[in-house]
Parts: structure tokens; C-alpha cells; sequence
């Protein structure tokens, strides 16, 4: 591969530089790979939720949930559903998936799917 | 009713100290030493002797033993068992009653345990193998200040190892270049990035000037980012009132997480320091300088479980745990029943994993395990595969190594962790299709691409010296 020197491109000023924790190093996923990821978080028994929030204050720890946490909801489909209903609704909004450990009392996992306001 | 009187003189040690029939309290203190004894001393004595120079004994009688009940304070050798592979020495289990130690002095249990007995004439070689700490003394001591879900939610990392590089050279650069190399390496990617252990305060560098220029460096990498991040500042100072001099500006700046040096420090030091973050709201990353002089030597001095259990009950929210695959020295098995020591509420007995005893901390946070020394990119598949999500991988030159300078460096850790997480949960095996994972990670990522190059052939593959104990 070419190994030449690369300026590092990344600009206060460029919104495009901002990521957002926990696979944002990635390429977006598609459908499957977020299903892949949903699955894995019943597998450790962790609930599912959605939440969003003003591209300006993504840092914050409280973004809007979408209505409730989906306590003991077990199909992979409702929960793409629901992370999808939050898109449509909150286009110009950050949504991320949320899964909570409740034996940890913490969040098993936490991923932007959309970066609605880039 | 038998009575006791004096009867000046030297006796056996084993008449008072050595007592197979034993059965110990949930509330001792158990501890297993691995004794080489002098030629002509039987095990059953050097067990004795040891345990009585380690709690209420001394060389010969004395008449002031009969001023108090000596059953009910002194310890008690009550096992002993073969080395596997090894003839030379044994195995000694002695319990000590609680009442021993003061409530949450990991001082006070160490200046017993491994105190001048480890000094004593009877015994060639001696080594603090394990302990177990009563949950009953567990529940005096303060432990973690935040511990491993704080972290988290402070932290904002989820889902995730997290990812560390110690800033390089270790020493000679002056602030302002430090805090660059701290903003090129947080920018990049990186959670947080660290002092190394001998960064304190020197001419070349003063604290303050560090300090002010990491934070700036901090500080502008979160904006460009809009994610957390943090720089272990390590306040470890001369004295306690420098340390906590330190502290205090650190949390000034507004910064996350500050570091200290457990065993060079001191345990006073360390728990004293514990209690001013947990009361400030401050992370703590421990670093173990020091450790491999009383631990490396399979027959004598402590094994490093014994110290991470005693900086547990201490204090710290990190702590170093080696890393199996990179520079430094540690045997898979042991280092993943040290790594179950640092994080989880009860361990068990497993000695597969050189755990003699079951260790229950009740409701004492865990710490996260930090593995340093020589790892980079190639490594990532058998990290998060050895360690999981609970635990900070700590680069050096795997970041600022790389030919583009710290923030590709940074990037390329953190795609390729990202992409070993998400292929794990995917149901990949990372340790057979690792190479695969990092190998499609790198199409959509020159960064990683660059570093997978550049550290292509770099293995590390010594024998271990402190192996555990095991049939040839």
C-alpha cells in the first residue's frame, strides 16, 4: 500500500469530523449488521431502547428517549421497527441504539444508527 | 479445667502454631505461602514457624503470653501440600483471626503477612502465594472510588474495551510538547491517553506546566471529536501533601481521571488517595511500578494476585494486568485469575488459574484490568477475545509508532477494536478469523492499513519465568 505521509484531516470547524462513541469508527451499518448487533444484546439478556438528540449537544448524557425502553422485547424486528419510526420521525436528529444490563445497572451497548443535522 | 503456666525456654514451633485438625471461620484471614525450607527443617515446622512470626509468636516464650487468651489470637498452619513438580518446597495455608488487623489497613495486614518472617533464619525461600480476605475485612475497607459502571457512565464508553496510549518518550519533553502529543493522540480516536509511571515533576517538566497543557489538549480534542475523553495525570508526588496538591488542580482543570503508583507510594498513600476520589468524584488509574521485584521470583517474595487483591480493598478504578500477548512478562491462566480478582464479586478457587482460595468482595466495585506493554493492532483480536469489553488496552509506540504520526496511530486502534467487537458479536471467533477481521476493517481504513504494515512481523515470544505451579 502506499505508505506516504498523510495530513490528518480532521477540523474543528467540519462537523464531519464529530463521532459519536462506540462504532462510529466504523462504516454505517446496514439493516443485518444492526440486527446482528441487536441479537447479540439478547443474548446477554440486555433490554433495547432508542433515543435522540440535537446534533449540538450530542455530548450530553440525556438524549430524548424514544417512548419506553422495550423491556423483555425479544424480536429483533420490533426493535429495527422502532429504531426506524425514530428516524422517520426525528430526521434532522442523532438516533442510537441503547441496550441495558440491568444486572450491571448499566448500558451493555450504546450506537448512533442515523446522524440526522450532518 | 487445664491450666497453663509458664515454662521459659524454646519450644517447637509446631506444639503451638501447627494444627491439622483446624477448621477455619469464615472471618479469618487465610493465607497460602510457598516455603523452601532450610536443609534438616521438616515442613511441619517451617509451616509452624512461619506462621507464628507472621502473627502472635516469637523466638522463645515469654512469660507475658499468659496475660491474654494466645487460642484465641494467635494463627493457625493448618494445611500443608505438595508443589506440583517441584520438590524442593511446599505449600503452607495458615488462618489468622480477624481480630489481628486493624479495619481497613492493607498496611497493617501486609507489615503482618510478609513482615520480618520473610527475613527468618528456618526458612532458605519464602512466598506469599494468595490470600483470603474475610468479607467481613473486605467490608472496612473502602476499595474503588468509582468503580468499573461509574466509569462507564462517566466516561460515556459503552459496549467497548476502551482504548489507552502512555505518551512517549517517557521522560524529556517539555509540557507544551507533551500536550501535543496528548491532542494528536485523543483526536485520532484514543479514550484516554496516559503519564507514564516516572513522569512526576522534573526539571524538564513541572507538574503545573503538564497538567495546563494536557488539559488544553484534552479539551480541544473532545470539541473536534464531540466525544470524552481522558488523561491519567499522574499526581503521585514526594510527599502526600504534593500529592494531593496535585489532585486538587487536576480536578481544577476539570479533569476525569488522575493516576498514582500504588507500591512505590505506599498502601497508606494509595488508600488515603482512594478516599480524596471518591470524595471528589475523580477516576484512579494505578500503576504497578515495582511489582516485578517482589513478584517474579516463583520462590520468593508476593505473586502479583496477593498485591492486586490487597490495591483492590485499597483503592483504584484501574489497575495494570499485563497484557499475555505483548513485552511483558505473564502467563495466560494467571493473568486471566488476577483479571477475574480485579472485576468480579466473587471469584473462586481455581487452582488451574493459581487461585487457592474462593475471594468474595460483597458489594465492592470492580477495577478495570489495563493491558500495557507492547501491544498494537495485529494484537486487538486476542485482546478483546482474552479480556473482553471490561478492561483499557494500553498502547505505546502501537500508537505513536505509527508512520503518519499519533491521530492515524490512535485511529487505527480504534477501528480495529471496533471492528474486532462488532465481528465478536457477530458470533466470530476472533482468535482463528482475527486476521480476516482486521484485514476487511483495513479497505475502508488507510490508517489501520498503514499500521498493519508497519507491524507486521513483530512478535513476542519469550518463555515466561513465573509459570504457574504444574506437573513436568
Amino acid at each position: 500500500m502506499d505508505m506516504t505521509i498523510q495530513n490528518y484531516p480532521s477540523r474543528l470547524d467540519n462537523p464531519q469530523s464529530l463521532k459519536f462513541e462506540t462504532f462510529s469508527y466504523l462504516p454505517p451499518m446496514s439493516e443485518t449488521q444492526i440486527i446482528a448487533q441487536i441479537k447479540y444484546c439478547f443474548s446477554q439478556d440486555w433490554d433495547c431502547a432508542v433515543e435522540y438528540c440535537e446534533l449540538e449537544r450530542a455530548m450530553d448524557d440525556y438524549w430524548y428517549m424514544w417512548k419506553l425502553p422495550m423491556f423483555g422485547e425479544r424480536e429483533p424486528k420490533k426493535i429495527m421497527q422502532a429504531l426506524n419510526d425514530c428516524c422517520d420521525a426525528q430526521p434532522d436528529c442523532l438516533v442510537r441504539f441503547v441496550a441495558y444490563d440491568r444486572k450491571r445497572q448499566s448500558r451493555g451497548m450504546q450506537f448512533v444508527v442515523h446522524k440526522g443535522g450532518l | 479445667m487445664s491450666t497453663k503456666t509458664y515454662d521459659a525456654g524454646v519450644k517447637d514451633y509446631r506444639l503451638t502454631y501447627w494444627d491439622p485438625n483446624y477448621t477455619p471461620k469464615e472471618t479469618d484471614l487465610l493465607a497460602c505461602f510457598k516455603i523452601t525450607a532450610q536443609d534438616g527443617v521438616d515442613r511441619e515446622e517451617a509451616a509452624a514457624a512461619v506462621c507464628a512470626e507472621s502473627s502472635t509468636g516469637t523466638w522463645t516464650t515469654v512469660w507475658t503470653d499468659h496475660f491474654t487468651d494466645m487460642d484465641h489470637y494467635k494463627g493457625r498452619a493448618y494445611r500443608i501440600e505438595d508443589v506440583p513438580g517441584d520438590d524442593t518446597c511446599f505449600y503452607a495455608f495458615i488462618a489468622y483471626p480477624i481480630d489481628l488487623f486493624e479495619e481497613g489497613s492493607i498496611t497493617n495486614v501486609l507489615t503482618s503477612l510478609v513482615g520480618n518472617v520473610f527475613g527468618f533464619k528456618a526458612i532458605r525461600a519464602l512466598r506469599l502465594e494468595d490470600i483470603r480476605f474475610p468479607l467481613a475485612y473486605v467490608m472496612t475497607c473502602g476499595g474503588p472510588p468509582n468503580g468499573i459502571n461509574v466509569e462507564r457512565d462517566i466516561m460515556n464508553k459503552y459496549g467497548r474495551p476502551m482504548l489507552g496510549c502512555t505518551i512517549k518518550p517517557k521522560l524529556g519533553l517539555s509540557g507544551k510538547n507533551y500536550g501535543r502529543a496528548v491532542y494528536e493522540a485523543l483526536r485520532g480516536g484514543l479514550d484516554f491517553t496516559k503519564d507514564d509511571e516516572n513522569v512526576n515533576s522534573q526539571p524538564f517538566m513541572r507538574w503545573k506546566q503538564r497538567f495546563d497543557f494536557v488539559a488544553e489538549g484534552l479539551n480541544q480534542a473532545e470539541a473536534e471529536t464531540g466525544e470524552r475523553k481522558g488523561h491519567y495525570l499522574n499526581v503521585t508526588g514526594p510527599t502526600m501533601e504534593d500529592t494531593y496538591e496535585r489532585a486538587e488542580y487536576a480536578k481544577s482543570l476539570g479533569m476525569r481521571i488522575i493516576m498514582h503508583d500504588f507500591f512505590t507510594a505506599g498502601f497508606t498513600a494509595n488508600t488515603s488517595l482512594a478516599n480524596w476520589c471518591r470524595d471528589n468524584g475523580m477516576l484512579l488509574h494505578i500503576h504497578r511500578a515495582m511489582h516485578a521485584v517482589v513478584d517474579r521470583n516463583p520462590y520468593h517474595g508476593i505473586h502479583f494476585r496477593v498485591l492486586t487483591k490487597c490495591l483492590r480493598l485499597s483503592g483504584g478504578d484501574h489497575m495494570h494486568s499485563g497484557t499475555v500477548v505483548g513485552k511483558l512478562e505473564g502467563d495466560r491462566e494467571a493473568t486471566l485469575g488476577w483479571v477475574d480478582l480485579m472485576r468480579d464479586s466473587f471469584v473462586p478457587e481455581n487452582r488451574a488459574r493459581g487461585l487457592f482460595f474462593d475471594q468474595d468482595y460483597g458489594t465492592m466495585p470492580g477495577m478495570l484490568p489495563v493491558a500495557s506493554g507492547g501491544i498494537h493492532v495485529w494484537h486487538m483480536p486476542a485482546l478483546t477475545a482474552i479480556f473482553g469489553d471490561q478492561a483499557v488496552f494500553q498502547f505505546g509506540g502501537g500508537t505513536l509508532g505509527h508512520p503518519w504520526g499519533n491521530a492515524y496511530g490512535a485511529e487505527a486502534n480504534r477501528v480495529a477494536l471496533e471492528a474486532c467487537v462488532q465481528a465478536r458479536n457477530e458470533g466470530k471467533n476472533l482468535e482463528r478469523e482475527g486476521k480476516d477481521v482486521l484485514l476487511n476493517a483495513a479497505k475502508h481504513s488507510p490508517a489501520l492499513g498503514a499500521a498493519l504494515e508497519t507491524w507486521k512481523e513483530i512478535k513476542f515470544e519469550f518463555d515466561t519465568v513465573d509459570k504457574l505451579d504444574a506437573e513436568a
